[in-house]
């Protein structure tokens, strides 16, 4: 039997013809390997000629079980586990995760601390809404701008790679601090690349804002309304793009985004264009974050001097003097003595608000440790958005999506 | 006849299959080349031979060019495992790579590419003189369309068919637009009343003083966007959909039947550009205004290298025009078709018509 929806003659005329023409539906598993899918998200689509009228994601395919990991090791043991959760960004997880756990100890980091971890975070986030909106781009055929961002990109990775020795998996923070100080002459570096990233950013907008076959793929197409996105807590880029202002680095200010001076830029429609936008302005935004964290760097110490239980000294104190060495020697096989509780805490990452659920029963491992991924609750919204919508909407939306499964699986 | 002329137009034959199927692979060459300075990047330079990387100098420029990679990449279509999977019509399947290339090659033959003197007059050099060139080539271009379709249908499986459909739909429709676009051509090239013609070589003549770009702009205009539509490549490439459809038709070939399809599209962007050329850019008048009055055989040998010059241009424009936007969606695509240039090419030749009319009853 066909659809009580009018399309006008053509259907009525299939109706009356019921009998001998059956149409069917075609079944279509769209993943977990295939280009668009952005890692191993797998759809099982429902097709009426191209109209998806089901879509459902099978989300699973990376689970690693992080969550459990957590219980069998020592808080900064799980650091580079973070880093594999939303691996487009893992400075920024990192940040959000040592934040939590020190949440949890009471500890106030100084600083110079503070402002490096502001430093990482956003660049992380330029990094990551780069390779988003380059996917984005790729997914609906611009293959140019992949490119561009990608260079970009590769830049800041170069810078990663100074910074922490590792140009993908960057385990860069510790409890208590980071691993180690900023290098001499990376803020230098890292203005410079301030100034050639926002030129390559006005080639992008070129290329893509005011394109007529842009507009076509993307205004108006995977709209979520305001209520939509609070219901299906989505958080992030989404959430903004579909109007509600919500930024945890404004709301909830953490690790002295306070001090910085910087704009939360809010869609209207909520729709793919407007999440292309608002990615667009936001790495604007977090360059000028980055520029203000590079010209008012303090000086001082990277780590919690006085956390003598949570976070191991410099190897060369410990090489040198004794109560060092023991104290390394504790934080190292016992892991970072915290008290006995339970904190949440979010942060305001590039796909969303990344949370640690951390529960302590004292001593150095968790008891256990629960991750809020935003891609997984940015998903959810997708069965509601894709009905309706042609094949080639699917892919536009899941680009401006822009979700990470090692996030989601987790 | 003898043996000698029949000799003869197979070494002709054959002259101009090589040529088209090189051009095929120097285009590719091009498109990653061109890519790769569009997108910040270099291109294939490694491939290489020993014994030209060991000439000085230009050994390696040949190198850095690239130049050798057309031939990598055609071998290794060649020595690929050819897969055939299990679930496909077998005859349809091995048939619609053929189906694909068979039409472009077989166009060549009516597309002139310069002139020779004979017996103090210009005739066209071309395999094929046909007084209806341009009817011929229209009536074979579009059975390219079945490859595609077949492809699609034998595969036997859910992409290629979603692409094969896209491509019948959309081959098709555009068919309309590109016909009726090139008729007001014909109509202002052919005099009123007069013993007229769809031959491209006269086409070409009528263009010595006024290029047919700057006289029938519109034409252009639509016959250009048809010809995208027409050779599948973006921003109309649904067929193909890397990023949804996973290369469409042609998913399930592997080695050199998915070799043939490669050299089909190309093999099709170059008559297109070839047609375009001849019907609109002056085919081989220099500049507009200034027609080629060189007699002999310094004039073939310069008709043939603007007309290529021409062609090649037109190749960059396609090549530059892909890596620059995006993709059109599948319902866009037929709303551009059906909705602005079928109407705007009907519009147009009513307008003409109607002009010759006027003009003519003066």
């Amino acid at each position: 039997m066909a659809k009580e929806v009018s399309y006008g003659d053509v259907l009525q005329r299939s109706n009356q013809y019921s009998q001998e023409l059956e149409t069917e539906k075609m079944s279509l598993s769209m993943g977990p390997s295939h280009p668009s899918t952005h890692g191993v998200l797998r759809l099982q689509l429902e097709l009426d000629g191209e109209v998806v009228t089901k879509c459902d994601p099978v989300v699973g395919y990376l689970h690693r079980g992080d969550e459990k990991i957590a219980e069998n090791m020592t808080y900064n043991q799980f650091v580079p586990y973070t880093d594999r959760l939303d691996y487009l960004a893992p400075l920024a997880s990192n940040v959000a995760y040592a934040i939590a756990v020190e949440r949890l100890a009471d500890l106030e980091v100084p600083p110079r601390c503070q402002a490096i971890r502001v430093l990482i975070s956003e660049m992380a986030r330029v990094s990551a809404h780069l390779l988003g909106l380059g996917a984005f781009a790729m997914d609906t055929g611009a293959f140019t701008v992949f490119l561009y961002t990608f260079t970009e990109r590769e830049k800041l990775y170069t810078l990663f790679e100074e910074l922490t020795g590792a140009r993908f998996t960057t385990s860069y923070t510790r409890i208590g601090g980071v691993a180690r100080d900023l290098p001499e002459g990376w803020l230098k570096k890292v203005e410079k690349f301030c100034d050639e990233f926002l030129p390559v950013l006005d080639d992008v907008e070129k290329l893509l804002t005011r394109n007529r076959i842009w507009m076509d793929r993307t205004s108006e197409v995977g709209v979520i309304s305001k209520e939509d996105a609070l219901a299906y807590g989505l958080t992030g880029p989404n959430l903004r793009a579909s109007g509600v202002p919500l930024d945890l680095r404004k709301d909830k200010p953490y690790c002295g985004y306070e001090n910085y001076d910087f704009d939360v830029p809010v869609g209207t429609m909520g729709d793919c264009h407007d999440r292309y936008l608002l990615r667009m302005e936001e790495m604007r935004q977090s360059v000028r974050i980055i520029r203000q964290a590079c010209a008012n760097m303090p000086d001082g110490l990277w780590y919690a001097d006085e956390a003598k239980k949570i976070f191991a000294p410099p190897k060369d104190k410990i090489m040198n003097r004794m109560e060092e060495l023991i104290q390394n020697f504790m934080v190292v096989t016992q892991g970072p003595q915290m008290p006995s509780g339970e904190v949440y805490f979010e942060a305001e990452n590039p796909k969303g608000a990344l949370g640690f659920f951390v529960v302590s029963k004292g001593g150095g491992v968790p008891y256990r440790l629960k991750i809020r991924g935003p891609s997984f609750c940015n998903l959810s919204v997708l069965p509601k958005m894709a009905v309706g919508n042609l094949v080639s909407d699917l892919v536009t939306i899941l680009g401006s999506l822009d979700f990470v499964m090692g996030e989601c699986d987790r | 006849m003898d043996l000698l002329d029949i000799l003869f137009i197979v070494f002709k034959a054959l002259a101009v299959v090589v040529v088209v199927m090189s051009l095929c692979a120097y285009t590719v060459l091009a498109e990653r080349k061109i890519a790769g300075y569009i997108q910040g990047r270099i291109g294939p330079n490694r491939t290489s031979l020993p014994f030209i990387q060991a000439i000085p100098v230009i050994g390696p420029a040949i190198t850095r060019l690239g130049l050798i990679q057309p031939a990598a990449d055609g071998l290794k279509f060649l020595f690929k495992e050819d897969v055939i999977p299990g679930h496909v019509h077998k005859f349809y399947y091995c048939l619609a790579p053929v189906l694909a290339l068979v039409p472009a090659l077989t166009v060549a033959a009516v597309v002139p590419f310069g002139y020779v003197m004979v017996d103090g007059v210009r005739e066209p050099m071309v395999l094929a003189d046909l007084d209806l060139g341009l009817l011929f080539i229209f009536a074979i271009a579009s059975l390219g369309v079945y490859g595609t379709i077949l492809a699609g249908w034998a595969a036997n499986s859910k992409y290629p068919f979603l692409g094969g459909i896209r491509a019948s739909a959309q081959m098709i429709s555009y068919e309309l637009a590109m016909g009726l676009s090139v008729i007001p051509v014909l109509i202002w090239v052919n005099a009123p009343g007069a013993f007229g013609g769809f031959n491209l070589f006269h086409i070409v003549s009528a263009q010595d003083h006024v290029w047919l770009i700057l006289w029938q702009p519109l034409s252009a205009f639509i016959f250009l966007i048809a010809l995208f539509a027409e050779t599948n490549r973006l921003p109309f490439d649904m067929p193909e959909s890397e990023s949804e459809l996973v290369g469409g038709f042609h998913t399930e070939y592997s080695s050199f039947k998915f070799g043939l399809f490669f050299v089909a599209e190309y093999a099709h962007m170059i008559i297109g550009s070839a047609v375009f050329v001849l019907l609109f850019l002056g085919g081989w008048n220099p500049l507009p205004g200034v027609p080629l009055n060189i007699d002999g055989w310094l004039g073939s040998f310069l008709s043939i290298n603007i007309f290529l010059a021409k062609v090649i241009f037109m190749l960059f424009v396609f090549i530059w025009v892909r890596w620059t936007v995006p993709r059109l969606r599948y319902d866009q695509v037929m709303r551009i078709g059906w909705k602005m240039l079928l109407p705007l090419a009907i519009a147009n030749l009513i307008f003409n018509a109607i002009l010759i009319a006027v003009i003519d009853s003066f």
